[in-house]
């Protein structure tokens, strides 16, 4: 029972940190209807960014939040301008396939220039256990979580209070309506794509302080991040923020219960059984 | 039943005598190789196409079904001595019955949520084959050495065996794509790719022509993993279930036109063997530059040839007229 327990605790803590994650990769695809499938390598790109910043300059990775954070808004920005805008008017099949360009070019790229090794953070100001009770309760993986979160509401904020976010919220409902309302849909493109790509540079500063980096790091990231965007429901905050949660939940306790080798197949029977029921997913419309 | 005009099967039997000749004058076994990994990738392009260019639904794991062909031969081969032959017939009908099974609860999926469902499901599959220890798990199969001979589909000596078996299956795969395209089925499968309401209105059982376009779809992908198999002789996870595969095949239909039934074949004569030179040339010390250039290629398609090459001819040609 403290097993279980356990793990579930682990589960909702993995699950925030894919919430963050899915967050910022359903802003993408409501707003412009683009699978961002190089958003696992934005990570990896986001978690060396920490590493060299500590290895380089002693910058701890909860400080290096801001820097990640800018700077991954500066990369989806280029990226969106260079890249994804110029297949924005081709047909559906291109903006599928060209992010999954940038992700094999991302991922190899760093293999090459930072060789494929597993790297991880020794000494950060995070570190050690809680114990509650029985249930031990890891402090740098709690602070990704509450990190995660707190992002994530700011999000939520900044979308709901600002006129900006107000008008992203308006392309993503009517992106017809909001042209003629007067809203200038390229620069809200751009902005949301950036504002995904910084989404994941917190995260990656926030997952450096305890987990394995690595340029391949984004495969396994990736993939789940995309069921929790479709069972969450096309473009809906809410709804990839409880997906993430679950999916982390039922990952954790399914690995638990079956064997650990089957718990990202048990996440995927989840969301093909979700999707046949719902194929528009849980708050999609 | 075939609207075919003379001058067509003129053009089309001077291409084939070409391609029959090909390896008899380009006898370098590289050389070879090339051509026939990539007339593999173009079947698969072209069975993609069915599902992915005609009926609108975009699959992102071709991969499952060319490696349960794969796996079907060699498992009956190792453990009952079956026939490959027979091993090829048996994983096609087992795939087309996955694909029915999965694209069933599919069947309202449209767009990006069928792309994701097809990349589940791929990955499912591989994780299962990772873990199955009567399929040997991550070790894999080693298909055993038999005497070569086309009913073993077994060749130790040459290549050339290989090259026609799978320029056969080519053809096979560009006659269904062309009957299904000009048959009926063809017209429901446009139609549902358009709008499946519409189609669904007029008349058009969609989930069953859905259904029917993915099993042959995964029929004809099955038959090239299975070749693979027979070819290369040894398969793992690792290497006939990974997601790379289906993003391969998706390029491949991509790059030369999807929704035409040569597109395919033109995408994979000028990809298959781009990708195949530079990891030669390049991915020798295992650095992934050749990993590099073709992830930029990718990208590079995608912004500048997102119809397809053959798109583009036939517009010039047309144009030139």
């Amino acid at each position: 029972m403290d097993q279980l327990a356990q793990q579930l605790v682990n589960g909702v803590l993995i699950g925030l940190v894919y919430s963050l994650l899915a967050i910022g990769l359903t802003l993408i695809w409501g707003v412009m209807n683009v699978l961002n499938f190089a958003h696992g390598e934005f990570l990896m790109i986001g978690m060396f960014l920490s590493y060299w910043l500590y290895v380089m300059a002693g910058v701890d990775p909860l400080f290096s939040i801001p820097i990640n954070a800018v700077a991954l808004f500066l990369l989806g920005m280029l990226v969106y301008r260079f890249i994804i805008s110029k297949v924005m008017k081709g047909p559906a099949l291109a903006q599928l396939v060209v992010t999954f360009g940038i992700s094999i070019f991302l991922a190899n790229f760093a293999a090459l220039v930072w060789t494929p090794n597993f790297r991880s953070i020794e000494h950060t100001l995070l570190s050690g256990t809680w114990d509650i009770s029985g249930l031990k309760l890891s402090i740098p993986k709690f602070v990704t979580s509450i990190g995660s979160v707190a992002t994530s509401l700011g999000l939520f904020c900044f979308l709901k209070k600002t006129r900006i976010g107000k008008a992203i919220l308006a392309v993503e409902m009517d992106r017809e309506a909001a042209v003629i309302m007067g809203i200038n849909t390229e620069r809200i493109n751009s902005l949301s794509f950036a504002i995904g790509s910084a989404l994941v540079g917190v995260a990656g500063a926030l997952l450096a302080t305890h987990y394995y980096i690595y340029p391949f790091v984004g495969g396994s990231f990736g993939t789940i991040c995309f069921c929790i965007v479709a069972l969450g429901g096309f473009g809906s905050i809410e709804g990839a923020f409880v997906a993430g949660i679950l999916v982390g939940v039922v990952q954790t306790l399914g690995g638990y219960i079956f064997d650990p080798a089957y718990k990202l197949a048990i996440v995927f029977i989840m969301y093909l059984i979700t999707v046949w029921i719902r194929p528009q997913g849980l708050r999609g419309w | 039943m075939f609207d075919i005009s003379g001058k067509q099967i003129t053009v089309g039997g001077i291409v084939l005598a070409l391609l029959i000749l090909f390896p008899l004058v380009v006898t370098s076994p590289f050389g070879q190789h090339v051509a026939i990994i990539t007339f593999m990738f173009a079947m698969c392009g072209v069975a993609w196409n069915l599902m992915g260019g005609y009926a609108g639904m975009f699959s992102f794991g071709q991969v499952a079904f060319f490696g349960i062909g794969a796996y079907a031969s060699s498992f009956l081969l190792v453990t009952f001595n079956v026939s490959p032959w027979i091993g090829l017939m048996v994983g096609g009908v087992i795939s087309a019955m996955l694909a029915a099974s999965i694209g069933y609860p599919c069947s309202n999926l449209r767009g990006h949520y069928f792309a994701i469902a097809t990349i589940a499901f791929a990955e499912i599959i591989r994780i299962v084959f990772n873990n199955w220890k009567l399929v040997g798990a991550a070790e894999g199969i080693t298909v055993p050495m038999l005497k070569e001979s086309v009913g073993n589909f077994m060749f130790h000596s040459s290549k050339l065996p290989y090259y026609y078996i799978i320029l056969a299956f080519l053809l096979i795969a560009v006659a269904v794509c062309y009957w299904v395209s000009s048959s009926k089925m063809g017209y429901y499968f446009r139609a549902i790719k358009e709008s499946h309401d519409i189609a669904h209105v007029l008349g058009v059982d969609v989930v069953r022509y859905r259904l029917y376009s993915i099993m042959i779809s995964a029929f004809l992908t099955s038959m090239a993993g299975t070749f693979y198999a027979q070819y290369i002789l040894y398969i793992d996870p690792e290497s006939v279930m990974i997601m790379p595969i289906s993003v391969q095949i998706v390029l491949v239909a991509m790059l030369g036109g999807a929704n035409t039934v040569l597109g395919p074949v033109i995408g994979a004569a000028i990809l298959i063997p781009l990708s195949e030179y530079s990891r030669a040339w390049l991915g020798y010390k295992g650095t992934g530059v050749d990993m590099i250039v073709y992830g930029t290629l990718i990208t590079i398609i995608s912004m500048y040839q997102p119809n397809g090459v053959w798109g583009s001819i036939t517009y010039l040609l047309r144009r030139g007229k």
